[in-house]
């Protein structure tokens, strides 16, 4: 069976990743623009990595038969200084009509500050001008669940935006129903220690239903695993789930979402 | 105790061998982390945020109720509503909120 991981660092990632990542049966990535474990210098950081994010990275993917796609953004951590974000953020129209670039992402809140939103909302409204999905990151551990109701009351303020064509990510058992029941799709990330273990995942799959929910690896250069998303779904098999049910969470809604853009195309699925 | 709705493919049963000696060894763990923060030479304040939130979710875990984790999450998040002022300075997290 094929899958599709629709949030994952390669450019984090080794090679050999791609070819375990294929041999697992991923035929397609999307990798959000994120920080880099560091605060880039100049806004001239960010042209280089959406110049790697837009040509190089597909090349890399493209050797092991993976489609790679992208999202464009000033990643929340680097968002406090709202004059330096917004000048990386101008250099994004020049990216997006690339042809593995399906929309803004990853924004969101981090810590949760008056900057970020405001950085998030200039993403949001760049978003509804240019027409673009939009992926949404939320913040860790204890600061997610309030940014998950700041995101939520941001895009609600945004009359322009649909929330058909948003995904909320990294939700956990705690904000996955403000996720879908706010009418916006919902992404489960599995990481070993700081969000979901496969085994929880299927519990929301469990809880919540199939409709609108992702499960990704967000694989990056922290404790993660490229692999994650095959590992939930053997643990989906473990306990009998239905092949169907497994193919709609890893493969099925990531190709209905990101779809919604048409530059994202897979051939021979 | 709550009986949840059921939609766990697999029975009771099988959940129980799949999963039990796997959690066993994350109980014991648990144990094991508290007697070590015990142990260890006091070098700072009486106690430590994180800790007692730590022991606000071992309670959750026992009470008998369902959506434990959600419960947990809920337990150790940060309930304010408004924007802090500014993020400068900070990038990661804590696990828990001070209260």
């Amino acid at each position: 069976m094929t899958y599709i991981d629709p949030h994952i660092h390669m450019v984090s990632r080794t090679t050999d990743d791609y070819q375990r990542m294929a041999q697992a049966g991923c035929v397609a990535i999307t990798e959000p623009a994120f920080w880099a474990g560091f605060d880039r210098s100049s806004p001239q950081g960010f042209y280089d990595y959406f110049r790697q994010l837009t040509e190089s990275e597909p090349q890399r993917a493209a050797q092991y038969g993976i489609s790679h796609y992208t999202w464009l953004a000033i990643n929340p951590k680097e968002a406090e200084d709202p004059g330096f974000a917004r000048e990386a953020m101008s250099l994004i129209p020049e990216f997006l009509d690339k042809p593995n670039v399906l929309g803004i992402g990853e924004i969101g809140l981090n810590k949760n500050s008056r900057n970020e939103l405001e950085i998030f909302e200039a993403h949001l409204d760049l978003a509804a001008d240019r027409g673009q999905l939009i992926l949404v990151h939320t913040p860790h551990l204890e600061d997610k669940l309030k940014g998950t109701r700041l995101i939520i009351d941001a895009i609600r303020n945004n009359s322009a935006l649909d929330r058909n064509r948003i995904l909320i990510d990294h939700v956990e058992e705690h904000t996955a129903r403000l996720v879908l029941d706010g009418g916006f799709w919902a992404g489960m990330t599995l990481y070993p220690e700081t969000k979901c273990t496969p085994q929880r995942a299927a519990d929301i799959v469990e809880t919540y239903g199939t409709e609108r929910l992702w499960i990704n690896s967000a694989g990056d250069w922290g404790p993660s695993d490229p692999l994650a998303v095959p590992k939930a779904r053997l643990e989906m098999r473990r306990r009998g789930h239905r092949p169907e049910t497994i193919a709609r969470i890893t493969f099925d809604n990531p190709r209905s979402f990101l779809g919604q853009c048409p530059k994202f195309v897979l051939d021979g699925c | 105790m709550t009986a949840p709705e059921s939609t766990c493919p697999a029975p009771r049963s099988k959940v129980v061998e799949l999963y039990f000696l796997e959690h066993r060894a994350k109980l014991i763990d648990i144990a094991s982390f508290l007697d070590r923060v015990d142990r260890a030479p006091a070098d700072g304040p009486e106690t430590d945020f994180r800790i007692e939130a730590f022991h606000r979710a071992l309670a959750i875990l026992s009470d008998g109720r369902a959506e434990r984790a959600r419960r947990i999450l809920e337990a150790l998040s940060d309930h304010s509503t408004e924007p802090i002022d500014s993020a400068a300075g900070l990038k990661g997290a804590f696990g828990a909120s001070p209260e």
